[in-house]
C-alpha cells in the first residue's frame, strides 16, 4: 500500500524555508536549462521559417553564404534555363537574381557598429518571399535608390527609420518603407533594387540566385543538372536547408555551452536536494518507524520519499519554467559567425521544452533522492521506533 | 576564544555527510564561477594583445568590404606613418570546418616588422620570404595540430575559391604571453598573382591595411587624417587604433559574452541556496541546544557569532578548495575544447572573485538562522523537538 500523497506534500509544507531554498536552488537551474532550449528554438525557427521548401539557392561552390560567393551574369543566365524552374503567369522563369553586402550600421543604445545584410533583389525575388509584408510607407520603386528595412533592423538601429537616409556606397539611399517578415532572417536585413546596388558597389557579379521549383520533388533533378554542367561551379541548396546551415555553428554553440553550464549547476542543485533529503529522513526517524510497524512495506517508504523529492524538484521545475517563460518577451541580437552579420531572434517557449525542462527537474529530484530514500527504506523497525 | 573555534569547528562537521555534500555543491558552483569568469577573460585576450599605436584601416562600409592596393602608396605618404602593410582574412578550411584557425595574406616585409611580439628563429623569415607558397604558422597553432617546418598545408579557399597548398616555412613565437600565436601567415603576392590569373575583377585589392606610427601619440590625427584622403572616393576608409578595431570587431558578439558573465552570476546564488538551506535546517535542529548554551547563561551574540562561524568556516574550506581546483580545471577544460580560445588562464581578479564569493556567500548564509537562534527564548527552544 503507497504512503498517501497528501502525508508527502505535508512535509513539505512544514519546512517552509527549507522547502523553498532547495527549490529555489533548482528552479535557477531549470531556469538556465529552458532558456538556453528556448534560444536554441528561437534561433532555429528564425532561420528554418525563413526559407521555403520550394525555393533554391543557388551560390558558387566553395562558399558557404551568399556574402562569399560570386555568379555572372551569364552563368546566371544559364541556370535561368533549366526545365526544373517554375514558370510565373507571364511565361518568364521564377528566378530572381540577387546581389548581398554586408552594411555597418550603429546600433541603437551601445552606439557599437555591426553588420546588417543588404540584398538587392527583383520585384519577383520579393514575390519569391511569401511571408514578407510591406507595414509601413511603401515597396522600393525599381531603378531608384530606395531602400526598404526589416522590422529588426529598423528597430535596432540608429538611423534606419522610414523617412531617413542611410549613406553607403557614395549614394544617399531613402528608405521609403519596412517590411514585417513575420519574425524570419528577413526581418533583420535591408532591401533594394538589385541592379542599382550593383552599379553602386561597382560589382558585375550577381552573389546569388533564388529559384522556385515547378515542384518541390524536381530539386534532386535540378542539382543533378547543376553539377553535370561543367559550365556552373555552382552548388543547389533548398532555402530551408540553405538557412538551416547558416545558423548550425551558432546553434550548436548555444547548446553546447548551455547544456554544459546546465550540467555543471545541476550538481549543485542535486547536492540541495540531497541534503535536504537526509535531513528529512533523519527528523522523522520515528516517524518511519511507525509507519513501517503500521504495515508499509519498505518499497512504499522509498517511494514516498521519492516521491517527496521529486515534488520538490516540480515545484522548483515549474517556478523555473514560470520565470524562463517571461523571456520570451526579450529579443536578442547579435552577429552570427557564420555570416558575419547581425540577426534578430527570441526565446521561444515550444511544448517540446516544456517536456524537457519538467523531466530534467524530476531527473534532478530523483538522483538527489535516491540515497536518502535507500538509508530511510533500509532501517529496520526498532531501531527507527528507538530513535525518537 | 580556541573554546568557541573548537565548539564550531565540531559543529561544522557534526552532521558529516551533509558537510561534505554542502561543500562539494560550494567547490562545484565555485570552480564554475571561475571557468565562465575566464571564458569571458578568453574571448577578450585579442584585445590585450592589440597595440594603441598600431593603426588599421579599412572599408566605411563594412570589414567584408576591400579596398585597392594602390592605397598602400597614398597611405605611406601621409605625414606620420612609418610603414603600412596589407592584409587580408583568407578564410579557408584546413581538414574541416571544426579545425578552424585564421589565415591572412600578408605583404610579409612590411607586416613582420610591424608586428615585433612574433618572434622568428634566425635564417627562418628568410627561408619564408624566398618560398613564394610559403607560410607560416604560430608556435601554438603548430602545437595543436602537430605542424612542423617543411610540412605541405593544403587549404580550401571559401572566399578564395580553389584548392591551395602552402609549405610552412617558420614556425614563430610570441615575445610575450599577449601574443597571440595561433594563426598563419602567407604571402600577399602568391594571392594577388593568382587572383589577377583566375578573377581579376578581383585582383589588387586589400581587406584592411595595418600601419605603425612613427609617434604613437598622434594616432587620432593620423587617422583622421588618412580617412580625409579617401572621403567621397569609391572606397571610403574607416582608421581606429588596433585596440579599438578589436574592441569593436568583438563588440558584435557582445550579447553572448553578456549572457555568459549573466549567468556565471546565476550560479553564486544557486550556492547561496544550497549554503543557507544547510545553515537553516543546521540551526533548526539544534534550537534546543542554543536554548541550553542560553540557560547556562551565554548570550545571545554568542549563539549567533557560533552559527556565524560554523558557516564562515565551511565557506572558507570550500573556497580555499575551489581556488586550488580551478587552475587545473580550466587546463583541462583547455585542452578539452581543443583550445579553442587562443589563450585561456585564469586571472587572478577571478581567483580574488571566488573568494570574495565564499567569504559572502558565508556571511549571508547564516543571517536567518542567526536572527531565529538568537531570538528563541530559553523554555521554547528546551522544549522544541528537533
Amino acid at each position: 500500500m503507497p504512503v498517501p500523497l497528501s502525508y508527502v506534500a505535508r512535509n513539505l509544507w512544514v519546512r517552509r524555508l527549507t522547502t523553498v531554498l532547495t527549490a529555489g536552488g533548482m528552479a535557477l537551474v531549470v531556469f538556465v536549462f529552458s532558456a538556453v532550449l528556448m534560444l536554441d528554438a528561437g534561433l532555429k525557427s528564425t532561420m528554418v521559417s525563413s526559407g521555403s521548401d520550394s525555393n533554391v539557392v543557388v551560390i558558387r561552390k566553395g562558399a558557404d553564404t551568399e556574402v562569399q560567393s560570386g555568379i555572372e551574369r551569364d552563368t546566371a543566365a544559364v541556370v535561368e534555363t533549366l526545365p526544373q524552374i517554375a514558370l510565373g503567369p507571364d511565361g518568364g522563369t521564377l528566378s530572381s537574381r540577387e546581389v548581398v553586402v554586408l552594411d555597418s550600421l550603429s546600433k541603437r543604445g551601445s552606439g557599437q557598429r555591426t553588420n546588417v545584410p543588404v540584398r538587392g533583389l527583383s520585384p519577383l525575388g520579393v514575390q519569391l518571399r511569401s511571408q514578407v509584408r510591406v507595414v509601413e510607407g511603401r515597396m522600393f520603386r525599381p531603378g531608384a535608390s530606395e531602400v526598404i528595412v526589416g522590422n529588426s533592423v529598423a528597430h535596432d538601429f540608429n538611423g534606419a527609420a522610414v523617412g531617413q537616409t542611410l549613406h553607403f556606397a557614395q549614394r544617399e539611399w531613402l528608405i521609403v518603407g519596412r517590411f514585417d517578415a513575420q519574425r524570419t532572417a528577413f526581418d533583420s536585413e535591408i532591401w533594394g533594387d538589385c541592379e542599382q546596388l550593383l552599379q553602386a558597389f561597382r560589382r558585375a557579379v550577381y552573389s546569388s540566385l533564388i529559384v522556385r521549383l515547378a515542384s518541390p520533388a524536381r530539386f534532386e533533378a535540378l542539382r543533378a543538372a547543376i553539377d553535370a554542367d561543367p559550365r556552373l561551379q555552382l552548388q543547389a541548396r533548398p532555402e530551408r536547408r540553405y538557412y538551416e546551415d547558416q545558423s548550425r555553428q551558432m546553434s550548436d554553440f548555444i547548446r553546447i555551452l548551455g547544456l554544459t553550464l546546465s550540467i555543471i549547476f545541476s550538481l549543485g542543485a542535486m547536492i540541495g536536494a540531497a541534503i535536504t533529503m537526509y535531513a528529512s529522513v533523519a527528523t522523522r526517524t520515528g516517524e518511519i518507524g511507525t509507519l513501517r510497524a503500521l504495515g508499509f512495506a519498505r518499497r512504499s517508504i522509498l517511494a514516498a520519499f521519492l516521491l517527496e523529492s521529486m515534488l520538490l524538484a516540480l515545484v522548483g521545475g515549474v517556478a523555473g519554467l514560470a520565470g524562463a517563460s517571461m523571456l520570451q518577451s526579450v529579443r536578442i541580437s547579435t552577429t552570427n559567425f557564420q555570416t558575419f552579420s547581425e540577426l534578430a531572434f527570441s526565446f521561444e517557449l515550444t511544448p517540446g521544452v516544456v517536456l524537457r525542462s519538467i523531466v530534467f527537474a524530476l531527473v534532478m529530484g530523483l538522483a538527489g533522492g535516491v540515497l536518502p530514500a535507500a538509508k530511510a527504506a533500509r532501517m529496520r523497525i526498532v531501531d527507527a521506533l528507538r530513535a525518537s | 576564544m580556541l573554546f568557541f573555534l573548537r565548539l564550531a569547528l565540531r559543529n561544522a562537521f557534526r552532521a558529516r555527510l551533509r558537510s561534505v555534500l554542502t561543500l562539494l555543491g560550494l567547490v562545484i558552483a565555485l570552480v564554475a564561477y571561475g571557468l565562465l569568469q575566464t571564458v569571458v577573460g578568453a574571448w577578450n585576450a585579442g584585445v590585450e594583445m592589440a597595440s594603441a599605436t598600431r593603426v588599421v584601416t579599412r572599408s566605411a562600409i563594412s570589414l567584408t568590404f576591400s579596398l585597392p592596393l594602390y592605397y598602400r602608396d597614398r597611405i605611406r605618404a601621409v605625414e606620420g606613418v612609418r610603414r603600412v602593410a596589407a592584409s587580408n582574412w583568407f578564410g579557408g578550411v584546413w581538414r574541416d570546418e571544426k579545425s578552424f584557425f585564421a589565415q591572412f595574406a600578408v605583404d610579409d616585409e612590411n607586416f613582420f616588422p610591424i608586428y615585433p611580439e612574433f618572434v622568428f628563429k634566425p635564417g627562418e623569415l628568410h627561408d619564408f620570404v624566398r618560398d613564394r607558397q610559403g607560410c607560416v604558422v604560430g608556435r601554438q597553432l603548430a602545437d595543436l595540430y602537430g605542424f612542423k617546418v617543411g610540412d605541405k598545408l593544403p587549404i580550401r579557399g571559401t572566399i578564395y575559391p580553389g584548392n591551395w597548398e602552402f609549405n610552412i616555412r617558420a614556425i614563430y613565437e610570441g615575445r610575450d604571453a599577449s601574443a597571440i600565436t595561433r594563426q598563419m601567415y602567407f604571402h600577399f603576392d602568391y594571392l594577388n598573382e593568382y587572383l589577377k590569373l583566375k578573377y581579376p575583377t578581383r585582383a589588387n585589392r586589400v581587406g584592411v591595411f595595418v600601419m605603425d606610427l612613427a609617434d604613437p601619440e598622434r594616432v587620432a590625427d593620423v587617422s583622421h587624417e588618412i580617412d580625409s584622403q579617401f572621403r567621397n572616393s569609391l572606397a571610403e576608409t574607416l582608421t581606429e587604433s588596433e585596440r579599438s578595431f578589436q574592441l569593436n570587431f568583438l563588440s558584435m558578439f557582445g550579447t553572448i559574452v553578456r549572457i555568459i558573465s549573466g549567468v556565471s552570476y546565476v550560479v553564486i546564488v544557486i550556492i547561496l541556496a544550497v549554503t543557507a538551506n544547510t545553515m537553516a535546517m543546521t540551526a533548526r535542529e539544534r534550537l534546543s541546544e542554543y536554548a541550553t548554551l542560553k540557560a547556562l547563561g551565554f548570550g545571545p551574540g554568542f549563539v549567533a557569532q557560533l552559527i556565524l562561524a560554523e558557516s564562515a568556516l565551511l565557506c572558507a574550506i570550500g573556497g580555499i578548495v575551489a581556488l586550488l581546483l580551478t587552475r587545473p580545471v580550466a587546463a583541462a577544460f583547455h585542452r578539452a575544447t581543443s583550445a579553442m580560445f587562443a589563450r585561456f588562464e585564469v586571472s587572478g581578479q577571478t581567483l580574488r572573485m571566488q573568494a570574495a564569493c565564499a567569504l559572502a556567500v558565508g556571511l549571508i548564509a547564516a543571517l536567518a538562522p542567526m536572527v531565529r537562534a538568537s531570538r528563541v527564548r530559553i523554555v521554547e527552544g528546551l522544549r522544541h523537538v528537533g
